[in-house]
């Protein structure tokens, strides 16, 4: 045999039987054992590695669940109730269910209602314009309109609308993790229960001025007069700073408040169509404002 | 006259506009009420020691110092208070305001107010400090850092040079060359104060040659005073910047996230020094100061001496009225001053100027894609890369802009003035720099 | 209080007159007399190809962003006309009409819109048609009319090597430089030899210099490090062997060497941002270039050495950062 043949052969031979044995050393001594359990809560996970649970993507989330001695307090917004469940079962454990959540925006202050009262012209970001000044309307608490929701969501559930310069929530695609939440510098987006087919009752306003300057700024805003929080039979509405709120939790969307509010600030959606004698009380609402 | 100095690298030259040098400084007219809000300085809120209904002087306490890194505030008018309520301010945002209604014009008796000259220098360091802190003095020329920190020097430090800022390097704004054509002399008298204060044997007061009155004038003065001397220097901005002073003056570089006391230099305003020189000699505390209006269609640019808590508004009446084609109205100078939502805003300690400016220059240029020309780079003045920055606070890559050191970054505008492309740099710089700032304090939380 | 909607804004609220357009439309004026100079010399073929270059540059950056983009149209800020007329001056003035327009779909579709637009691209849009051209098309991109004789004829002009071809070609006949026919230093200088279109005259490329330095459009970094770094190196092979390494006045008055160091070493976007890393950039467009056309098998060497230099921006802009203010140095 030709030697150069035979000595190259001997030579890369013996090279891998050596860097295997290196290799076979190395991976052992630096070999970090993990919970095999940890693969598989994130198998069953979105994938979006979005956050919205307050850990680094999903895999964070699969480490500290698998290593929480408190597991089922934690909660994917994404996967909601069905991965839960199945990460639950890989732990050998059940985790109640937790109703589903979706992004709201409270706020309905869109140029017709709201009049400008100046002009922003800087780089469009709610942040940057909110640390500049209280808005461009006489409403220092309402939506700015620059898309920061919009440009944080993954999964491009909120679009700000070019009418009314407010967001939009498609709620087919929200999952509820909460990006555009953070992300509003006014906090005007929450994360509120969806509700039996999606119906629920919520105040689309945040002004906390006083009802006379909060009407003055936005024809939509809450006054704080109280009304709804009298009519409501299951004391789930509270009047603080001049502002109403709605406590999902206590709601049974009855809807009285939503007739009784007088500047129509309280919305319904995805409810059917109203009978003619509680349209009434609506369409009055409206005239007034 | 010695040779012009400025800073190296960096720097643009807009247009000056100085359409008010000309005009001395006129006394405003009381209004029938002032608006003085609390936060008028860097650092703590003080608080409010009056009551609504209160009968107050003129000079008279509002409201208390909250804590070393905090000024005084003093009433600016006599008459009674009429609301603690917050007010919103030039952004919108409320913010604790004391209103006063006027009535008459009644001194606080402890208050000199003859006019004659008091260069009696008898008077302790430490007393100088002192009655510099109760009258509630901080850095007119926007900066509103106050003052009697400045002076306090660290233990460990020593200063050896005192800087005297009278660059006024922002477009259009003329109240510090006004101030130093007319109170020559307490200026004077002041530095000595200062310089006593400090103890530093050596003073250099920094003028751009675009006002050689100014330098003829101070220097001609400053003849008769041991260790005063006036530097020349070339016309740039941000000249006025702390950092970019010392460097033209001394040749000494403030390291980076460091004070001048550690190149051994203090630095004050001009106006503040007359300031000083008031709380000293005439225990006079900050209530006034002179605020520049201007604009290219104002009828009547001018330099006025304003009470503290006067509306904006009634400022631009003095000058002639709004003109009809007012697009914007900045508080401060156009490179640094801020853009505000309405006039019914009120002089604070930290106005210098009202600059109107009409509709076709309010807007800025449609931004167009960086071309990666490097002006912006060329501009910078601290050496950083705008353009950088821009990009990574759009992908949001804070962590990256703190390791190319935003927080350097003084926002002195002059990498957006020199864009061709008409780039945000420096909103896109501020939005990471707020980013950035969350991100440091939350660490240093943790700690 | 009047209902005036007054305008909210950060600071500064003052920007300099200088406009994206302006420069661009420096870069244009100057260059103007090596145009001129190509049109003295040779005739209706530079014009012919250069309003076609510039045409279907500005066309084609139009119908990509109106059309498959669909954002809005910049071509107003004139960067595509500086491309159309660079790549223009890069090319021999007989070259057939449909290698040009396929010379400005290189530049502005492959180089310059599929990396993002203007200010995205890594290569010089015009250097990379040019090559590209070379290596597609090498019989027509290397046959240059003679000035002068031909100023009537377009493809059909009588066409000579350029002096750096006769160079290479003597060089390795082994004639020494004194046996060669090159042109004398005076007619280099006025663009008097064979070559592409804007890169004869010596002259009207240093008056264009001249304008865009007195304009601020570009610093003198970069062209001055290129001159001066091909004059430093030919010197000295000049200096060791003089019969067969050309003198330095040679090497720069030829090839494009000031074309590329003035107008396509320069360009904004493919150049690093400040002063030291523009040094490094244009040592490296020195040397290589040198490089290329001693020891390289293309006479010609600036259109690879910018190419290769531009892909080398991103790392020099990376790494050479300039001096921070107040940074404590190294030494202390």
């Amino acid at each position: 045999m030709n030697p150069i043949i035979l000595y190259s052969v001997l030579i890369l031979a013996g090279l891998g039987i050596v860097l295997a044995i290196v290799l076979f050393v190395v991976a052992n001594k630096f070999r970090v054992d993990e919970d095999p359990r940890i693969d598989e809560v994130e198998a069953v996970l979105p994938g979006a590695n979005c956050g919205g649970c307050g850990y680094p993507g999903c895999r964070g989330f699969a480490d500290a669940f698998v290593k929480s001695d408190n597991p089922s307090a934690m909660f994917c917004p994404v996967g909601g109730n069905k991965a839960m469940e199945a990460a639950a079962a890989i732990m050998g454990m059940s985790i109640e269910a937790k109703e589903p959540q979706v992004a709201v925006v409270r706020c309905a202050g869109s140029p017709a209602k709201r009049p400008r009262t100046a002009v922003y012209n800087s780089a469009p970001s709610c942040k940057l314009a909110a640390s500049l000044f209280a808005g461009d309307t006489a409403c220092p608490f309402g939506c700015l309109g620059l898309g920061d929701c919009s440009r944080v969501c993954k999964f491009g559930a909120i679009a700000i609308d070019p009418t009314t310069l407010l967001p939009v929530v498609n709620e087919e695609l929200c999952t509820a993790c909460g990006a555009c939440v953070s992300a509003c510098p006014k906090n005007v987006i929450e994360l509120r229960k969806k509700g039996a087919k999606g119906r629920r009752v919520f105040v689309s306003c945040l002004n906390r001025d006083k009802g006379g300057v909060a009407r003055k700024a936005c024809g939509v805003a809450c006054i704080g007069c109280g009304k709804c929080a009298k009519i409501c039979p299951f004391e789930a509405i509270t009047v603080e700073n001049n502002v109403a709120y709605i406590d999902f939790e206590r709601c049974k969307a009855c809807r009285k408040c939503v007739g009784e509010c007088p500047t129509g600030a309280i919305h319904e959606v995805n409810f059917p169509p109203r009978k003619p004698a509680a349209t009434e009380a609506t369409t009055v609402a409206e005239a007034q404002s | 006259m010695s040779k012009l100095r400025t800073f190296r690298k960096g720097g643009v030259h807009p247009p000056e506009q100085k359409l008010s040098a000309d005009r001395p400084i006129e006394r405003l007219q009381l209004p029938a009420k002032v608006y003085i809000p609390l936060q008028q300085h860097i650092g703590a809120p003080p608080t409010a020691v009056v009551a609504k209904g209160d009968r107050v002087k003129v000079g008279q306490l509002l409201a208390q110092s909250g804590g070393f890194v905090s000024a005084n505030i003093h009433s600016s008018v006599s008459g009674v208070v009429e609301s603690l309520e917050p007010i919103a301010d030039g952004t919108g945002y409320k913010r604790p305001t004391i209103t006063i209604a006027v009535e008459g014009d009644e001194w606080l008796e402890s208050i000199d107010r003859s006019t004659e000259l008091n260069t009696n220098l008898d008077v302790a360091p430490d007393e100088i400090v002192k009655r510099i802190a109760e009258a509630g003095i901080v850095g007119l020329g926007g900066a509103t850092f106050p003052m009697h920190v400045k002076l306090t020097i660290p233990t460990g430090k020593k200063a050896n040079v005192l800087i005297v800022n009278a660059v006024e390097c922002e477009p259009y704004l003329t109240s510090d060359h006004r101030v130093m054509l007319e109170h020559g002399p307490e200026i004077m008298v002041g530095l000595q104060l200062l310089m006593k204060s400090i103890g530093v044997e050596r003073t250099v007061i920094g003028i751009e040659n675009n006002k050689p009155d100014a330098i003829a004038h101070l220097s001609k003065l400053a003849q008769d005073y041991k260790g005063i001397e006036v530097q020349p220097l070339r016309v740039k901005y941000p000249q006025g910047g702390e950092k970019m002073l010392i460097k033209a003056i001394t040749g000494r570089e403030v390291p980076s996230g460091g004070l001048p006391i550690e190149v051994g230099a203090v630095v004050v305003n001009v106006g503040s020094v007359l300031a000083a020189y008031e709380a000293v000699q005439k225990r006079k505390p900050l209530f006034e100061r002179v605020v520049t209006v201007t604009g290219k269609q104002l009828e009547k640019p001018s330099n006025f001496r304003v009470r503290i808590g006067t509306p904006i508004s009634t400022l631009i009446e003095a000058a002639g009225g709004m003109p009809s084609d007012t697009g914007k109205v900045i508080s401060g100078g156009p490179m640094m001053g801020k853009a505000l939502i309405s006039t019914d805003v009120a002089v604070a300690k930290g106005t210098s100027g009202v600059v109107l400016m009409p509709s076709s220059e309010a807007t800025k240029g449609e931004p167009q894609a960086c071309i990666r020309c490097a002006r912006c780079v060329n501009a910078c003045p601290l050496g950083l890369e705008p353009y950088l920055f821009a990009r990574l606070s759009q992908r949001g890559r804070f962590a990256d802009m703190e390791n190319e050191r935003v927080m350097d970054c003084m926002e002195c505008g002059s990498c957006f003035y020199a864009c061709p492309a008409k780039v945000s740099l420096l909103d896109y710089i501020k939005l990471g720099k707020n980013e950035v700032g969350a991100m440091i304090r939350s660490r240093n939380a943790k700690k | 209080m009047d209902n005036k909607q007054l305008v909210v804004s950060l600071s500064p609220h003052v920007q300099s007159p200088q406009t994206t357009q302006k420069l661009m439309l420096n870069v244009v004026l100057a260059l103007m007399p090596a145009f001129a100079v190509s049109l003295f010399y040779f005739g209706i073929g530079p014009l012919l190809v250069t309003l076609l270059s510039v045409g279907s540059c500005v066309l084609i950056e139009y119908l990509i962003q109106r059309f498959v983009l669909r954002t809005k149209s910049t071509v107003g800020d004139l960067s595509a006309v500086v491309t159309g007329l660079i790549l223009a001056f890069n090319v021999p003035s007989n070259l057939p009409w449909y290698i040009v327009v396929l010379g400005a779909l290189v530049a502005i579709g492959m180089t310059k819109m599929s990396f993002g637009g203007l200010g995205n691209n890594i290569f010089n849009p015009a250097i990379v048609a040019r090559v590209f051209l070379l290596i597609s098309f090498p019989v027509q991109m290397t046959s240059w009319p003679q000035p002068i004789e031909s100023r009537l004829q377009y493809t059909d002009a009588l066409t000579g090597a350029t002096p750096l071809a006769v160079l290479k070609e003597g060089l390795s006949k082994g004639q020494t430089i004194s046996q060669m026919d090159l042109p004398s230093n005076m007619d280099m200088f006025m663009g008097l030899m064979g070559g592409s279109l804007g890169e004869i005259s010596a002259l009207a490329l240093l008056i264009g210099m001249v304008w865009l330095l007195i304009t601020r459009t570009i610093t003198w970094h970069i062209p001055v490090s290129i001159i001066g770094t091909v004059a430093a190196f030919t010197g000295i092979l000049w200096l060791v062997a003089p019969e067969t390494n050309a003198n330095p006045i040679f090497h720069l008055l030829t090839g494009g060497l000031l074309l590329g160091a003035i107008f396509m070493a320069t360009d904004y976007v493919t150049s690093p941002m400040h002063p030291a890393g523009m040094w490094v950039y244009g040592i490296g467009i020195g040397l290589l270039t040198v490089i290329i056309r001693v020891w390289g098998s293309y006479p010609e060497g600036m259109s690879f050495a910018i190419l290769i230099m531009n892909s080398v921006v991103p790392l020099i802009n990376k790494y050479m950062k300039p001096k921070r203010f107040g940074e404590r140095r190294a030494a202390q």
